[in-house]
């Protein structure tokens, strides 16, 4: 059964309406066959693009939807519900317009917001490098200063969109001052001297593609400088909790699409004279599955709300991205389970939504940072 | 610059199961998600191109329960100007007849209209009649089941497909057209439109409000009743053929006795 939710507005119900139908018709039928040909869905992002759906959060006057987390989360999740790449894809878009939404001045967001949130250019974001994971201030990739340009040198890496995305918040080293030596540039695709490696060969979320970006003396004006020198790590840092928000509300669509999917497989499924879904065995499994989408969702929705009333929410964003996230890979584990050796088989999706909702727990923060997170806001309570 | 109506109705959404209520036969609302009819999208979309290339102004017009607003704000979001919303519960279990009668009498509190699209058929109760009857009613011409029109300053074209081929229709204003599948492919909303859309006028009308006895309508005085209805009985095994190198052969003599080929 489909998610019932509570919306706030009739605005907001007809956007989720709006939602469903291009999941249902646009995004679903898809995602099967662009995964195993591991191509990208860039056509279906441009859709979400002229539909308005890649500014959600963000105010109007450049584009955006204006719209609370609240909301935007729970099209995220439908989203995501149909197609974990494009989900993930959205969210990362969205992260990637942070920086200019909170550090550029007034000058930067006219000149790059309207085209970034309400036309159909696609965004990605780079902090990480090979060996600055989890302790992202270790990063070496250098911008030097030579006239009105950074000259740009290094790599960086796990880059969702890599090679496909339109432009790149990255992080960078502006001087040898530690976690205050980085600096956020927001780096043209185009750039002479900006390359994409050959994409990781990754288990799931095969449909989007993820590279490292190399950076050979790539000049970028010194006009994309978000914020000011220096302050890099504090904006990555800033916009953490947002991001982990996102991906526990795709992990929720992903996990209810496994139990959307072993549900109806149970029921249609007879052993023994009557549906499998009968057998108490299945009934309790498919319920805590379904105790387990709900429950997360209802905790992502208590962060989000949280923060539309600018109340402190890094605590509840870490548990909702740790609850939701490990709660999928359980989910989708389960549901392959309850398919049988059908479930097993490519021919039905369950498989592939357990690869997919492994790297959730990894990604935006591994769920042991997330435990970091939660443990020091105890100590310090 | 044409000002055109155009004809929308909220119906059960295909995906979902649809019922009949036991009791009177008429439509069981709760029982599916109601959505706004696809072959509408398409009679929307048609009128936004003709606006869009020519100016004008498209009201959509719609009769049906308090809920059928959704589908109307549907219909506004993606680019209709206002809305004619006729709800009243006396036209519970209308016919086509008496859904015309209302339609027209809707129609005419649209000042000066040049062009009525509708869908051809509406996905629940298919009888496929109103447009035809509606175009009676208003004494103007009908180009009903086109898969294109042209408009040229009060001409217009219709082609009409049909299974013996393609009957090229010419009309001048005002006249009313049914639009079939192949028209063109619906737009989506876009957020911006669904935010538009709350500021449109969306005029609400009684069967009184229209003129219209209160009495000339609903189930009780209907021209047609249903008198039983069945679910379609489920699908049956079929017949299977193993393949013992003449299967080609086999599956030929079947579609030969069912008298497919």
């Amino acid at each position: 059964m489909p998610a019932e939710r509570l919306l706030p507005t009739t605005e907001a119900e007809d956007l989720l309406a709006l939602t469903r139908e291009i999941a249902r018709a646009e995004l679903a039928p898809l995602a099967a066959e662009y995964e195993e040909a591991e191509r990208f869905p860039r056509e279906q992002f441009r859709l979400l693009g002229r539909s308005g759906l890649l500014g959600l959060p963000y105010p109007e006057k450049w584009g955006g939807g204006e719209l609370p987390y609240e909301v935007y989360l729970q099209v995220l999740e439908e989203i995501a519900c149909a197609w974990m790449s494009v989900g993930v894809g959205l969210s990362v878009h969205t992260m990637s317009c942070y920086a200019l939404i909170e550090y550029g001045t007034e000058e930067q967001r006219e000149r790059w917001l309207p085209e970034m949130l309400g036309g159909d250019l696609l965004g990605a974001y780079a902090l990480s490098e090979s060996h600055a994971g989890s302790d992202a201030a270790a990063l070496s990739t250098r911008a030097a200063r030579d006239g009105d340009d950074f000259v740009v040198n290094g790599a960086k890496a796990w880059i969702t969109h890599g090679g496909q995305a339109d432009f790149y918040t990255t992080m960078v080293r502006t001087s040898d001052d530690g976690g205050r030596g980085i600096s956020c540039l927001l780096v043209d695709a185009k750039t002479p001297g900006l390359s994409a490696a050959p994409p990781e060969r990754k288990m799931g979320l095969t449909g989007s593609t993820t590279t490292q970006m190399i950076f050979e003396d790539a000049r970028v004006p010194a006009d994309r400088l978000l914020g000011a020198e220096g302050e890099g790590l504090k904006i990555a840092l800033s916009s953490l909790a947002s991001g982990r928000l996102g991906i526990a509300a795709c992990a929720v669509g992903l996990a209810q699409a496994a139990l959307d999917e072993a549900v109806a497989y149970a029921s249609g499924r007879i052993q023994f004279g009557k549906s499998i879904i009968e057998f108490q065995g299945l009934e309790f499994m498919l319920a805590d599955m379904a105790a387990a989408v709900e429950s997360s969702r209802a905790t992502y929705l208590e962060a989000a709300r949280r923060r539309d009333r600018g109340l402190p929410f890094s605590r509840q964003a870490s548990i909702a991205k740790l609850v939701a996230t490990d709660a999928a890979m359980k989910v989708t584990t389960d549901a392959v389970q309850v398919l049988g050796g059908a479930g097993y088989t490519r021919d039905f999706p369950v498989e592939r939504y357990m690869r997919e909702a492994k790297v959730p727990q990894i990604f935006e923060g591994t769920n042991q940072i997330q435990r970091m997170v939660i443990a020091r806001e105890l100590r310090r309570s | 610059m044409p000002n055109i109506v155009v004809l929308v109705k909220q119906v059960p959404d295909t995906y979902s199961e649809r019922k009949l209520a036991e009791s009177d036969h008429t439509l069981d609302r709760d029982s599916a998600d109601a959505v706004l009819d696809e072959i509408n999208e398409r009679a929307v979309e048609e009128a936004l191109l003709l606006k869009e290339a020519q100016g004008g102004e498209v009201t959509v017009v719609s009769v049906g329960p308090d809920r059928a607003t959704d589908a109307i704000r549907k219909a506004l979001s993606m680019g209709a100007d206002k809305a004619v919303h006729v709800s009243d519960e006396a036209l519970r279990g209308s016919d086509v007849l008496q859904t015309a009668k209302v339609l027209a009498a809707a129609v005419g509190k649209v000042e000066g209209y040049d062009l009525v699209i509708a869908g051809n058929e509406a996905s629940d109760g298919q009888a496929g009649a109103v447009p035809a009857i509606l175009a009676e009613l208003l004494g103007v011409p009908q180009l009903t089941h086109a898969r294109k029109v042209e408009l040229d300053g009060t001409t217009l074209k219709v082609e009409r497909e049909s299974e013996e081929g393609i009957t090229r229709l010419e009309a001048s204003l005002p006249a009313v057209v049914s639009v079939g599948e192949k028209i063109n492919e619906p737009r989506y909303p876009s957020f911006k439109g669904i935010m538009a859309a709350k500021k449109k006028p969306v005029e609400t009308l009684t069967v009184a409000d229209l003129g219209i006895d209160a009495g000339e309508v609903g189930l009780g005085n209907a021209w047609t009743s249903v008198l039983e209805a069945a679910p379609k009985p489920p699908r049956t095994a079929g017949q299977r053929v193993t393949d013992e190198g003449d299967g080609g052969s086999k599956v030929a003599e079947y579609l030969v006795a069912q008298k497919l080929i």
